[in-house]
């Protein structure tokens, strides 16, 4: 009878102390999954940036629309050596960069603030792999449009655009919230189907940088930032 | 190394050392600055945690230079990528075994 209390006790004993361990263990791979989630994600980028880029883009259409309006009016009235083709081009140019510019600056700011809400560093090793990753698409789709422009082919200017933002975004997603991906998805068939309908590239252009993004930024806030306060605390 | 009942890696009890290699599995190089940002360390206690994993021959060191300033980086060798895969297994295995 005696001999049998033994293993008992012991069992007891092991138990507890497994216990114990338990959530030690439980805490220390939750430790290290959010270390490596952490360390290979850019998670600051906020929804709002979305929407911010997308009304700079719907404006800069709007603006981009009126002057090619303008230019086939004046054109109508024979006016075409005051105002050439090669004036349009620079007018559309420098609209397009006060676009980017405005966007950037916007996305920026609303990431920032993001970043500071959940007091991570904004310019961190993840912020610098989807910065690379981006941009070796978005660089070369912007060489390969100004080298379009170089030749005066209009026609895929829209479409090229669509489609390398689009692979610029897939190729980011495995650099921060995955969501990404589906945009870019989204604007690489918006390019693709562009090309067929070359008269209208303003129109999907508007649609892919403009609405899409607004779209994209309205999900994205809803799913991960709808319950934070609007100004931080701190 | 090894506690032989539990599989735990010993290498491993200490936070700082599990968030380099936790960092280090999932990116292939990173330099001592964003290892330090990203751990929110000290310069020194990194360094010695460092030379520790390094002397276990889990990490490796390359030295080198952006303009004049020296810039070091770190990546995981073949034997500490398995130690941290085979302390993570361990781990699931203690959850999986209370249960």
């Amino acid at each position: 009878m005696k001999s049998k209390k033994l293993p008992i006790t012991l069992y007891y004993k092991v138990l507890f102390m497994s216990e114990q361990n338990q959530s030690e263990t439980l805490r220390e791979i939750s430790d290290i999954k959010r270390i490596m989630e952490r360390s290979s994600r850019f998670i600051s980028l906020s929804g709002l940036s979305g929407i911010a880029a997308g009304l700079c883009a719907l404006t800069g259409a709007y603006f981009a629309n009126t002057t090619i309006k303008d230019f086939y009016d004046y054109n109508h009235e024979e006016l075409t050596r005051i105002v050439g083709p090669e004036v349009l081009k620079m007018r559309l140019l420098v609209i397009a960069a006060i676009v980017l510019a405005a966007a950037l600056l916007l996305a920026f700011i609303f990431t920032w603030r993001k970043a500071k809400q959940n007091h991570l560093p904004v310019w961190d090793l993840t912020a610098r792999k989807l910065m690379w990753n981006v941009l070796i698409p978005l660089i070369s789709g912007g060489a390969f449009i100004l080298a379009m422009l170089q030749y005066s082919e209009w026609r895929f200017v829209a479409p090229a655009c669509l489609i390398f933002y689009g692979l610029a975004l897939v190729n980011g997603s495995k650099y921060t919230l995955t969501d990404i991906r589906y945009l870019g998805y989204m604007e690489i068939i918006l390019g693709l189907v562009n090309t067929q309908y070359t008269g209208y590239g303003l129109y999907f252009w508007a649609a892919g940088f403009g609405v899409l993004h607004i779209i994209y930024g309205i999900i994205m806030w809803w799913k991960y930032e709808r319950n934070q306060p609007l100004v931080s605390g701190h | 190394m090894k506690n032989p009942i539990t599989g735990l890696n010993k290498v491993f009890d200490n936070r700082i050392r599990l968030g380099v290699m936790s960092i280090l599995m999932v990116n292939e190089e990173v330099n001592f600055n964003d290892l330090k940002q990203m751990l929110e360390v000290t310069d020194g206690n990194l360094a010695t945690h460092l030379v520790n994993l390094e002397d276990n021959g889990y990490i490796k060191v390359h030295k080198g230079f952006i303009g004049r300033k020296t810039n070091t980086t770190y990546s995981l060798t073949k034997p500490g990528e398995k130690a941290f895969t085979d302390h993570i297994a361990a781990l699931e295995n203690m959850i999986k075994g209370v249960k």
